[in-house]
């Protein structure tokens, strides 16, 4: 296997303007410093809250918003020097499938010419056949091209979604939430329909999600982000099992399981998500973690391998946690 | 008072909504019960009604939607037992806030944004129990503490943009409790935060339920919400009750088989088996299926199933299902 994306000490910040002459006042840190690689035909899931700059980061390396810094390497081609023409055929490579599939449709647009925009726009011939059989690919019925994004269901409009960015075959895909805005009976239709696609097209993926539960699932490897940083990377069992960061532990007790049965314990964090304008110095996790020590808030803990492909961003030993 | 009986008792409620485009049966035909002290979960998808069965308690339906039959019996703090459906406006402006409060899901849109968290909370005492403002003020840091915000004195005087999520839902749940109300109605109250965030108001609401005794009718959509929370649970479809039973007995054995569709649709930690996904969506309020509402994404119907309209059924003690089938389930 190889890399087929790699990510080299990427940031973005977004500057926040204000005062008598709109000046920068202060920088967004959205994303501090990330470094991954993908392999070919693997699921990364990228989980974290609100705020940890999940999303940009997906964004950052289609270059739907432009990175400030660092490399991002596509099959070995830095994706941050391209232009013009050379960006758009990497484009038609990687493709996203948003949120809300409510509000990444356009109203005013039939759902053929949907996604023959997608094609028209990479100069790929848009035939009826062609976006019938990508309504077929992902549940949909060919008869229903005509109709308006409104005369779906959700589930349905995110299936639309994701006809369009397969569209023109693209050999990676940003999932950025794509199940949050479903019911739940709703959401496991549409997490069969990626595994098997993702299986038929051996796409590779980067899965953005909020639920810990639902990455566990579909994904390979999992990567937890926190304030901008990579927290903890480790293969899904690994992290689930035995997770290594303080961050991912809390996380993986808070999540709610439909499971009466089963009374865990919890580690209840105390106070709020730091704000991303004023990152807590040294570890962004130090002000809310229960084993904080001094030196937490001395320097940036760097990621290190705590087990074979397990890397940790805290300075803390596993072991220290269970008698802290 | 017997404190056996129930706290709030909903029997046979039907909210129908009178569109242009025709009525829309949200609620049709819902009878519930919450008792003091406890938790009852009402779990359902979007449009199953769960929420205005909630809004339906509160009296706060607004044309063109109207309470159209059945009676929601209260018992307030005072030992008196009403019909909120049969109450007058001016009744019920007593009854919300002081025996019934209300969490929304949106603490944003659901705070006042030009008024300090303080004057909200100030304001709701005043309101209800016709303190002055002086004493109100008093009783909202007291009640801001409670809630668990550090430093109340200070966060009295902020307002909600300069309050995180999470802050804001605690603000939402101290007017909620400042006047301690009989029955909490907490709708998605955790819906819109963040995992380590919930956590922290789920206990929060547990606490605070054991300290005051209250009933708690929990609307939500998250099954492990329910689980942590709730002792009975009542799964709804288009705007009926399927199931109903202790929280225990219905995720461990479900006897209606949306219950159960919805329970293995749900990715399950240490298992990466291909999920069992409910076919098909929820049937549009204007095309109900004839028959049993869940008929069509059914994988145990038979044609009896669309002929008639299952009953809701006593399967044992407590525990009922609205499915013809269930003892075969």
């Amino acid at each position: 296997m190889s890399a087929m994306l790699e990510v080299r000490g990427l940031h973005k910040w977004f500057p926040v303007r204000g005062g008598l002459l709109n000046r920068v006042r202060a920088q967004v840190q959205a994303v501090q410093d990330v470094s991954f690689s993908i392999q070919q035909g693997e699921i990364l899931g990228l989980v974290g809250e609100s705020g940890s700059g999940k999303s940009t980061l997906g964004r950052s390396i289609l270059r739907l918003t432009e990175p400030t810094r660092g490399e991002v390497l596509f099959e070995g081609r830095n994706v941050l020097a391209m232009r013009g023409s050379e960006l758009r055929g990497l484009r038609r490579r990687m493709q996203i499938v948003f949120q809300d599939p409510f509000a990444s449709l356009d109203p005013r647009m039939t759902v053929e010419a949907i996604i023959g925009e997608a094609l028209a726009i990479h100069h790929l011939k848009s035939s009826s056949d062609r976006v019938g059989e990508l309504l077929e690919l992902v549940g949909l019925s060919p008869d229903q091209r005509r109709r308006y994004p409104h005369q779906f269901s959700g589930g349905q409009r995110q299936r639309i979604g994701i006809a369009r960015a397969l569209a023109v075959n693209p050999s990676f895909i940003v999932a950025d939430e794509p199940v949050s805005a479903l019911d739940v009976s709703v959401q496991a239709q549409i997490l069969n329909l990626l595994q098997d696609l993702q299986k038929k097209f051996g796409l590779t993926m980067l899965f953005i999600s909020h639920d810990l539960l639902v990455v566990e699932h579909l994904c390979d490897r999992v990567m937890v982000m926190q304030l901008g940083r990579i927290m903890e990377i480790a293969s899904n069992k690994r992290l689930y099992e035995a997770p290594a960061h303080p961050y991912t532990r809390a996380l993986l007790s808070a999540a709610p399981v439909a499971d009466p049965g089963q009374k865990r314990d919890r580690i209840l964090l105390k106070g709020e998500i730091p704000s991303p304008m004023n990152p807590p110095s040294g570890c962004v996790f130090r002000t809310r973690c229960p084993y904080a020590i001094a030196e937490c808030a001395e320097g940036v803990p760097p990621l290190r391998e705590v087990s074979p492909g397990q890397f940790s961003a805290c300075i803390r030993d596993v072991k220290d946690f269970a008698t802290c | 008072m017997n404190d056996d009986a129930p706290l709030l008792k909903i029997s046979d409620l039907r909210t129908h909504f009178f569109t242009r485009a025709g009525v829309v049966k949200s609620v049709n035909g819902i009878s519930l019960e919450v008792r003091r002290g406890e938790t009852l979960a009402v779990v359902g998808e979007s449009g199953s009604g769960k929420s205005v069965t909630s809004l339906s308690v509160m009296r706060l339906i607004d044309a063109p939607g109207r309470i159209v039959n059945g009676s929601i019996v209260l018992r307030t703090k005072l030992g008196a037992v009403l019909d909120v459906t049969q109450c007058s406006e001016k009744e019920m402006r007593r009854v919300r806030g002081n025996d019934i409060a209300m969490v929304f899901q949106e603490p944003m849109t659901s705070l006042n944004p030009a008024y300090t968290a303080g004057n909200q909370i100030a304001e709701a005492i005043m309101l209800h129990q016709g303190k002055r403002k002086k004493e109100a003020w008093e009783m909202a840091a007291e009640t801001l503490a409670l809630v668990g915000i550090s430093a109340p004195e200070k966060r009295m005087f902020e307002f909600p943009h300069q309050m995180s999520g999470g802050m804001r839902q605690r603000v939402m749940i101290a007017i909620a409790l400042s006047s301690k109300p009989g029955l909490l109605i907490a709708d998605e109250p955790t819906t819109a935060l963040d995992v380590t965030i919930q956590a922290q108001i789920l206990d929060l609401m547990r606490k605070l339920q054991s300290d005051l005794n209250m009933g708690i009718l929990l609307i939500t959509h998250n099954l492990g919400v329910v689980a942590e929370m709730a002792s009975r649970v009542a799964v709804m479809y288009a705007g009926q009750i399927v199931e109903q039973g202790l929280v225990s007995d219905v995720f461990l054995a479900p006897k209606h088989p949306y219950t159960i569709g919805l329970l293995k649709s749900l990715p399950r930690p240490d298992s990466h088996a291909r999920l069992e996904a409910i076919p098909g969506n929820v049937p549009s309020p204007f095309a109900m299926p004839p028959g049993c509402k869940f008929a069509p994404r059914c994988r145990h119907a038979v044609p009896d199933c669309s002929a008639g309209e299952p009953p809701l059924v006593e399967v044992n003690e407590g525990r009922l299902s609205r499915c013809f089938r269930w003892s075969e389930l």
